[in-house]
C-alpha cells in the first residue's frame, strides 16, 4: 500500500557535474501529515534533494512522486509545494502583509479572502500587528516567522525547508522549533526539513533521514536512531558515541563475541551489522550506559579503563579514560549522592550489558552500510 | 560640589577632550584629501565660477569706451534722437586711446553680436579718428560713416554701458532685449537653442531608453551565468573602454556611411537600390546608434552591481509560491532593480546630454547637440565666450534640474553604482 505516501522518490540519482554522483539511488517515502528531516554532514546532498523535490534542479535518473503523481516534468509553480529559505528570500519590495498576499493573488483569489487568509496566517505566527512592515524592519526571528507564515499561507499540503534557523541564534532557534513543531500539528501538513543540527532533527522530527554522501544511512524515529544505530556512521554521527574496534571471535544468534584492539580481552554485543567469524568490527556503546566499579556479576563485560580527564558539568561528570587502547573513551557519571569520587590516574572496573554494545560495519573495510 | 559635567582623569571637561581627540583625526583625513581637493577646486570649481561671470559680463564696453559711457548716462533717447557733442568727444578720445592699446577691435566685436556691422564701423574709424583732434567731433566722425548720425548705433552702446548684462542668457533661450529695453523673442530665422536644447533632451532620452532595452537582458546575463561565462561576457563589455573613443565612433561610420559595410551589404541583398543607399550616419540616426553603444556600458555596470545582490532564491520563493517564471520576473526580480536602472539611466542621460566628441563626428546637420553649438563659440570665427558660458549654465542648471527630481522620486541613497 503506497496509498498515503505524499512523496515518493524512486531510484533518485543526481549530478551535477556528469562525473560524480551527488545523490545516490534515492528511495524514500513521505507519509502524509509525517515530519521527516534529513540530516547529514555538510555537503550529502540534503539540499539537493530538496531541490528536485521543489522542481529546481532536475532528477538525474530516476522519478520523484507527488501524491502518487510523477512530477519530473511539472515546472515549480505547478506543484503546489510550500517552500521556507534559510535566507527566508522574504521580498524586500513588499511589505509583509504583501509578501503573504503574493501566493493568494497568484492564484487569482478575491481580496476580501486574501486579507482574511492574510490576518489569519500572520495571527498563527503571533505578529498580527506587523502587516504593515518592511521585511528589512523586522528581527531575524519575526523574519523567520513571516517566512513559514508564508509559505503556508496558500494552504499546500507540503511544505519543504532548509535550515530555516540556521541563521538564528540557540535561543531563538529553541523557540522557533517548539513553534514550527506546534503548527505542524495543528495544521497537519507534511514537512520535509533539512538541518545538519542533530538535536534539532530529534526534537521535531517523527522520522530522521540521516544521509551521508549521497545516500540514506538510515530512516528511523529519533528514539530509534539513537537506541539502535544500524551502522557506524549513524552512531557516531547522533549522539556522543564511544568506539572500540575488534574482531568477531563467535557468533551465536543476535549475540557475537568480539576480541578488542589494544588487549582489552573479548566482550559480548548485539550482532547488527556484522561480516562473518573473523571480520572486523566496530562495537558502538553510549557513554550513559557504561557502568563504574559494576558489582560482581551484575554485567558481562568488564574492563579496566584509565582516567584520564574530568570535566565537571553539574549534573554530571563527563570522565575521559583510556580503554583497550582507545584514550578518548568517555563515561558519563551521574552526579549522584555518594558517586565515586575520581582522580585522573586513577585506574578502575567498569562494565556494560550486551545489549548496549552494538556491533556494528568496521571502518573501511567496504562493508554494507 | 554637585558638578554635573563629566572630566578626564587630569581634570579637562570630557567633551572638550573628546572634540580636541576627533579634530587631530579630521584633520589627519583632511590631509590626506587635500591633494584632490586642490586640483578639483583649480580644475572644476574654478571653471565653472569663472563661466558664471562670463555668462552676464559686460566690463569690455565701459573698460574701453570709459568717457563715453560717463557720457551717454545723461542722454535719453527717447528725447532726442542723437547724444549731444559730449558724447562724440568721448567717443573719439575712447577710440583713438583704443586704437593706440590695439583694444578697439574688441569693442566692435561684442557690439557685432547685438548690432551686426558695428565690427567693421568701428575698424574703420579706429584709423581715421586719428587726425581728428579739435571740435566740431560730431561732424568730424560722421563725416567718417554716416552710421554715427543714426540714433541706433549709440542706442547700441548705451545699452551695452553696465557692467554685467542678462544679453546671453536671453540669447540663449532665443529671446533679446530691443534697443528700447523691451525683453521679446528673437526673429523666428534666428531662433535655434530653445529647439536644440530640446532635441539634445529628446535623443539623450531615447539613448537612455535604448541602453535600459538592450542593457537590461546583458547584466541579467552577467549576474545570473556561471562564474566562468560571466566573466568572458563581462570582459565582453568592458571592451569598448579599453578602445579608443574616436576608433569607435569612425568604425560606426565605416559601417553607416552610404558607401559603407552596411550599405553595401543592403545592395549586395537587394534589400536597397544602389542608387538610394540610406542615409544611416550624419543624421540623427547615426548620433543615436553610435552614442547607444558607447554609453552602453554605462547602464550595464550599475544594473549589473544591483542584480548581483539579488539572491536566486527570491525567484525560486516567488515560483515556490504558484507564479510562473515571466510574473515571478516582472513582480519579484524587476522591482528589485528600479534602483540600478535609476542609477543606470541618470548616469547614461547626463553623460549623453554634454556628450560631444561622437556627435561631432556622426551628428552631421540634424544630429548635433548643443554642445557641439558651445563648442564653436569657444574658439574660431564666431567666438562668443558669454554665450558659450551662459549655454553652458543653462546646460548644467539642466542636470542639477534632474538630479533634483531623481532625488525626489528614487532616493539618491537607492542608487547604487557598484
Ligand atoms: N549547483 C551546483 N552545481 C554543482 N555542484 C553542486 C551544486 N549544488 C550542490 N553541489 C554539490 O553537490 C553536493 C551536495 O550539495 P548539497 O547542497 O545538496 O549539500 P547539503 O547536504 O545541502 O550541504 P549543507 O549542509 O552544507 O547545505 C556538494 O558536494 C556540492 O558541492
Ligand atoms: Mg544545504
Amino acid at each position: 500500500m503506497t496509498a498515503d505516501h505524499i512523496v515518493r522518490f524512486e531510484n533518485v540519482q543526481k549530478s551535477y557535474d556528469g562525473e560524480s554522483l551527488v545523490v545516490k539511488n534515492l528511495n524514500l517515502n513521505v507519509e502524509r501529515g509525517e515530519f521527516l528531516t534529513m540530516l547529514g554532514p555538510s555537503g550529502s546532498g540534503k539540499t539537493t534533494c530538496l531541490m528536485m523535490l521543489a522542481g529546481f534542479e532536475p532528477a538525474t535518473h530516476g522519478e520523484i512522486f507527488l501524491n502518487e503523481q510523477p512530477i519530473n516534468n511539472v515546472p515549480p509553480h505547478k506543484r503546489g509545494i510550500g517552500m521556507v529559505f534559510q535566507n527566508y528570500a522574504l521580498f524586500p519590495h513588499m511589505t509583509v502583509a504583501e509578501n503573504l498576499a503574493f501566493p493568494l493573488e497568484v492564484r487569482k483569489l478575491p481580496k476580501a479572502d486574501v486579507e482574511a487568509k492574510v490576518k489569519r496566517a500572520l495571527e498563527m505566527v503571533q505578529l498580527p500587528e506587523f502587516g504593515g512592515r518592511r521585511p528589512a524592519q523586522l528581527s531575524g526571528g519575526q523574519q523567520q516567522r513571516v517566512a513559514v507564515a508564508r509559505a503556508l499561507v496558500f494552504e499546500p499540503d507540503l511544505v519543504l525547508m532548509d535550515e530555516p534557523l540556521g541563521a538564528l541564534d540557540k535561543n531563538l532557534r529553541e523557540e522557533m522549533q517548539y513553534e514550527i513543531k506546534h503548527i505542524h500539528d495543528n495544521l497537519g501538513v507534511s514537512v520535509v526539513y533539512v538541518t545538519h543540527d542533530q538535536s534539532e532533527a530529534l526534537t521535531m522530527s517523527n522520522r530522521v533521514a540521516v544521509f551521508d554522501d549521497g545516500v540514506i544511512q538510515q530512516l528511523a524515529a529519533p528514539d530509534v536512531l539513537y537506541e539502535e544505530p544500524v551502522n557506524a556512521f549513524v552512531a557516531y554521527f547522533i549522539g556522543e558515541n564511544n568506539r572500540l574496534l575488534g574482531t568477531v571471535r563467535e557468533v551465536t544468534g543476535d549475540y557475537c563475541m568480539v576480541e578488542l584492539d589494544g588487549g582489552g580481552g573479548v566482550v559480548k554485543a548485539l550482532a547488527i551489522n556484522i561480516g562473518g567469524v573473523g571480520s572486523r568490527t566496530t562495537l558502538s556503546l553510549r557513554p550513559e550506559r557504561v557502568v563504574l566499579s559494576p558489582a560482581e556479576g551484575a554485567v558481562p563485560n568488564v574492563l579496566t579503563g584509565t582516567v584520564k580527564e574530568l570535566i565537571y558539568l553539574g549534573d554530571h561528570i563527563r570522565t575521559r579514560m583510556t580503554v583497550s587502547g582507545n584514550d578518548e573513551f568517555i563515561v558519563k557519571v551521574p552526579n549522584a549522592h555518594g558517586h565515586a569520587s575520581l582522580k585522573a590516574g586513577d585506574t578502575v572496573q567498569l562494565g556494560w550489558v550486551a545489549e548496549d554494545s552494538r556491533a556494528l560495519d568496521a571502518p573501511q573495510d567496504g562493508g554494507p552500510a | 560640589m554637585a558638578d554635573t559635567t563629566m572630566t578626564t582623569a587630569d581634570g579637562i571637561p570630557l567633551k572638550v577632550s573628546l572634540r580636541k581627540a576627533l579634530m587631530r583625526q579630521k584633520m589627519r583625513a583632511l590631509m590626506l584629501v587635500a591633494p584632490l581637493f586642490f586640483f578639483l577646486f583649480i580644475t572644476f570649481v574654478m571653471p565653472i565660477l569663472d563661466m558664471l561671470f562670463r555668462s552676464v559680463d559686460n566690463s569690455i564696453v565701459p573698460d574701453i569706451l570709459p568717457r563715453t559711457v560717463l557720457a551717454l548716462e545723461e542722454w535719453d533717447p527717447d528725447v532726442v534722437d542723437v547724444p549731444p557733442e559730449a558724447a562724440f568727444e568721448a567717443m573719439v578720445k575712447d577710440i583713438q586711446e583704443g586704437y593706440e592699446a590695439k583694444t578697439i577691435g574688441r569693442v566692435g566685436r561684442r557690439l557685432n553680436f547685438e548690432n551686426p556691422g558695428m565690427s567693421s564701423l568701428f575698424r574703420k574709424s579706429g584709423r581715421r579718428t586719428k587726425k581728428i583732434n579739435e571740435a566740431p567731433y560730431k561732424e568730424a566722425l560722421i563725416a567718417i560713416d554716416d552710421r554715427w548720425g543714426e540714433s541706433q548705433t549709440w542706442r547700441v552702446i548705451k545699452k551695452l554701458s553696465p557692467k554685467y548684462t542678462a544679453s546671453y542668457f536671453l540669447q540663449a533661450v532665443d529671446m533679446q532685449e530691443t534697443v528700447d529695453g523691451e525683453i521679446t523673442w528673437q526673429p523666428e530665422e534666428y531662433q535655434v537653442y530653445l529647439n536644440l536644447f530640446w532635441r539634445t533632451l529628446v535623443m539623450s532620452g531615447i539613448i537612455t531608453i535604448l541602453t535600459i532595452i538592450l542593457g537590461y537582458p546583458v547584466a541579467y546575463l552577467l549576474a545570473t551565468l556561471p562564474l566562468r561565462t560571466s566573466n568572458l561576457l563581462m570582459i565582453l563589455v568592458l571592451l569598448p573602454f579599453w578602445t579608443s573613443l574616436l576608433v569607435r565612433t569612425t568604425s560606426w561610420i565605416a559601417l553607416l556611411q552610404t558607401q559603407g559595410i552596411l550599405n553595401d551589404l543592403f545592395v549586395l541583398v537587394g534589400l536597397v537600390d544602389d542608387d538610394d543607399r540610406l542615409q544611416m550616419i550624419h543624421n540623427q540616426f547615426g548620433t543615436i546608434v553610435a552614442m547607444t553603444h558607447i554609453l552602453l556600458p554605462f547602464m550595464i555596470l550599475p544594473l549589473y552591481s544591483v542584480m548581483k545582490t539579488i539572491p536566486p532564491s527570491y525567484m525560486r520563493a516567488a515560483r515556490s509560491m504558484g507564479a510562473n517564471p515571466a510574473l515571478a520576473f516582472v513582480r519579484v526580480y524587476m522591482p528589485n532593480t528600479v534602483s540600478g536602472v535609476g542609477a543606470g539611466s541618470i548616469l547614461v542621460f547626463i553623460l549623453a546630454i554634454g556628450y560631444y566628441i561622437t556627435p561631432a563626428l556622426v551628428g552631421g546637420r540634424t544630429g548635433t547637440f548643443i554642445s557641439n553649438y558651445i563648442a564653436t563659440y569657444i574658439s574660431g570665427a564666431a567666438q562668443n565666450w558669454g554665450l558659450a558660458a551662459a549655454l553652458g549654465i543653462i546646460l548644467l542648471a539642466l542636470v542639477l534640474v534632474l538630479y533634483l527630481l531623481y532625488d525626489k522620486i528614487v532616493g539618491i541613497d537607492n542608487m547604487k553604482l557598484g
